[in-house]
């Protein structure tokens, strides 16, 4: 482990410790903070109960970012390409941003249904955004010369997108991809507090109202680590694809 | 046969050059050389339609062009190499783009590999070689083109000075093994001797030809040829005086 690793754990054991000690010495309710410990130990001991929820907000937050790669990529390109369409679709995609989640999840449902789509979509809202306008940007960061030395050879948009703009994009669309991911919980569960039958989100409102606070916490940590896994493969992907960085 | 005839470009209303003539017969080595930031590389552009000339005409075999976009190939001072290709695959990038066949070409640019120093290299990345070797993939590039006018801006002026003697002769394989026509910017004199045929000292803003040599010595030549010493002198004189000149 180096040195930035050891820090970290480190600093997020002291934050733990002093969480710990001072829910103990004033003698704080479990059911306003519980300590870290009892939340560590009712998130392997209740293991059985979250994992479904967490299995289904997993299934949703994971078709969110598919939806949204297979959509950021092809409108992307079509920006990329026609600098006219970017201005035309520009507001929308700042509007798309700019409304809160919050403020349309409840249609959502209405239009979607309780089921497992309201909460795609939700998440699909918030990962494409910056997907695409990454990727757009590192299409447009590509280096001047180079376009002028593919003209050169004659190459096609297309020939050009594929050996030129793609991977010089790349860098920025891991960028995207790893904000995308990690926001992409917030879609799904705010999805799921608004109605739905099951997910961490649906767990954490029916605990929070039974005072049950340590399964809340205990979602919140699972979710945490889905966000974690989620980035670090990404993580993982990224150095696998751009291998020559 | 490229041709130039009164080549006239402005940038933001001032004159970058006007009425330029310039000619290169078939198989020739021609050398524009000029102080830095004369408007040589602006020059470059208006030929491969990049900026497009504001007056004048061009043509190669006789035949009028609005730009030499599809007749030329290009190499310069930037290796331009693809960091996510092997060596290989960067001196194929014409063969790719250009719809050529693929196995005709990889045959090609390997062979080309070997004759320019190259071979063992071919699956490298531009991170993993010199820059000389860089330069000599670019060389190897600017063949895959397929093309009898190759244009040259300062391909060799990053490397370092025996890096750039030795791709010099390379340089000259272009004209003596590949039978292209060249015309290369470069404001390192002695490398225009080595090389030229015929140099065209440039003077600066507004550019024009300030002095036209031609060099009939046999190539390769050598540095202590007395025809090429006095063409130096000739050359450092006149550019000298455009210094004085513009200082007075």
């Amino acid at each position: 482990m180096n040195r930035v690793n050891l820090l970290a754990v480190l600093f997020m054991g002291l934050i733990l410790g002093l969480w710990e000690v001072f829910v103990r010495i004033m003698a704080v309710p479990i059911f306003i903070l519980p300590p870290p410990s009892s939340i560590f130990a009712v998130a392997l001991v209740q293991a059985p109960l979250i994992l479904p929820h967490a299995l289904v907000t997993l299934t949703e937050i994971v078709m969110g970012i598919g939806l949204a790669v297979c959509t950021a990529i092809p409108l992307a390109i079509v920006m990329f390409a026609k600098p006219t369409l970017e201005k035309a679709f520009a507001p929308f995609l700042v509007a798309s941003q700019a409304i809160p989640v919050f403020a349309i999840a409840p249609l959502l449902v209405v239009w979607l249904g309780y089921g497992i789509a309201s909460k795609v979509f939700m998440a699909w809202i918030i990962i494409f955004f910056p997907i695409c306008v990454s990727l757009l940007e590192g299409f447009k960061s590509c280096d001047p010369e180079f376009r002028v030395l593919f003209r050169l050879m004659g190459a096609s948009f297309f020939k050009t997108l594929r050996l030129l703009y793609w991977p010089w994009a790349l860098p920025r669309f891991f960028a995207g991809l790893k904000v995308g991911v990690t926001v992409a919980t917030i879609g799904a569960v705010i999805g799921e507090w608004v109605g739905a039958q099951q997910g961490l989100g649906f767990l954490m409102i029916q605990s929070n109202a039974r005072l049950q606070v340590d399964i809340v916490f205990a979602a919140i940590l699972w979710l945490t680590a889905m966000g974690l896994a989620m980035w670090w493969l990404v993580g993982i992907l990224e150095k696998k694809v751009i291998t020559w960085k | 046969m490229l041709q130039i005839v009164s080549a006239t470009k402005f940038f933001k209303g001032q004159k970058i050059f006007s009425k330029l003539d310039l000619t290169v017969a078939k198989g020739c080595f021609h050398v524009i050389v000029g102080p830095s930031g004369c408007g040589k590389s602006t020059l470059f552009d208006g030929l491969t339609g990049v900026f497009p000339l504001d007056e004048g005409s061009l043509s190669w075999n006789h035949e009028t062009l609005l730009s030499l976009k599809d007749h030329a190939s290009y190499m310069q001072q930037k290796d331009m190499l693809l960091p996510w290709f092997s060596l290989l695959d960067n001196a194929l990038l014409p063969a790719k783009t250009g719809g050529q066949d693929i196995k005709k070409a990889t045959k090609q640019a390997r062979s080309l590999f070997q004759r320019l120093g190259l071979k063992g290299y071919e699956s490298h990345f531009a991170s993993q070689v010199s820059g000389g070797m860089r330069q000599r993939c670019a060389l190897v590039r600017t063949l895959m083109f397929n093309r009898d006018l190759i244009l040259l801006d300062e391909p060799l002026s990053a490397l370092d000075t025996i890096t750039r003697r030795s791709l010099q002769s390379l340089l000259l394989l272009l004209q003596t093994e590949f039978k292209k026509t060249i015309l290369m910017i470069t404001h390192d004199i002695e490398e225009a001797l080595l090389l030229a045929d015929e140099i065209y000292l440039f003077s600066k803003r507004p550019m024009s030809i300030s002095r036209h040599f031609v060099l009939d010595s046999p190539k390769p030549r050598k540095f202590n040829d007395p025809t090429l010493l006095n063409i130096k002198a000739d050359v450092l004189d006149k550019l000298e005086g455009d210094l004085i000149h513009e200082q007075g």
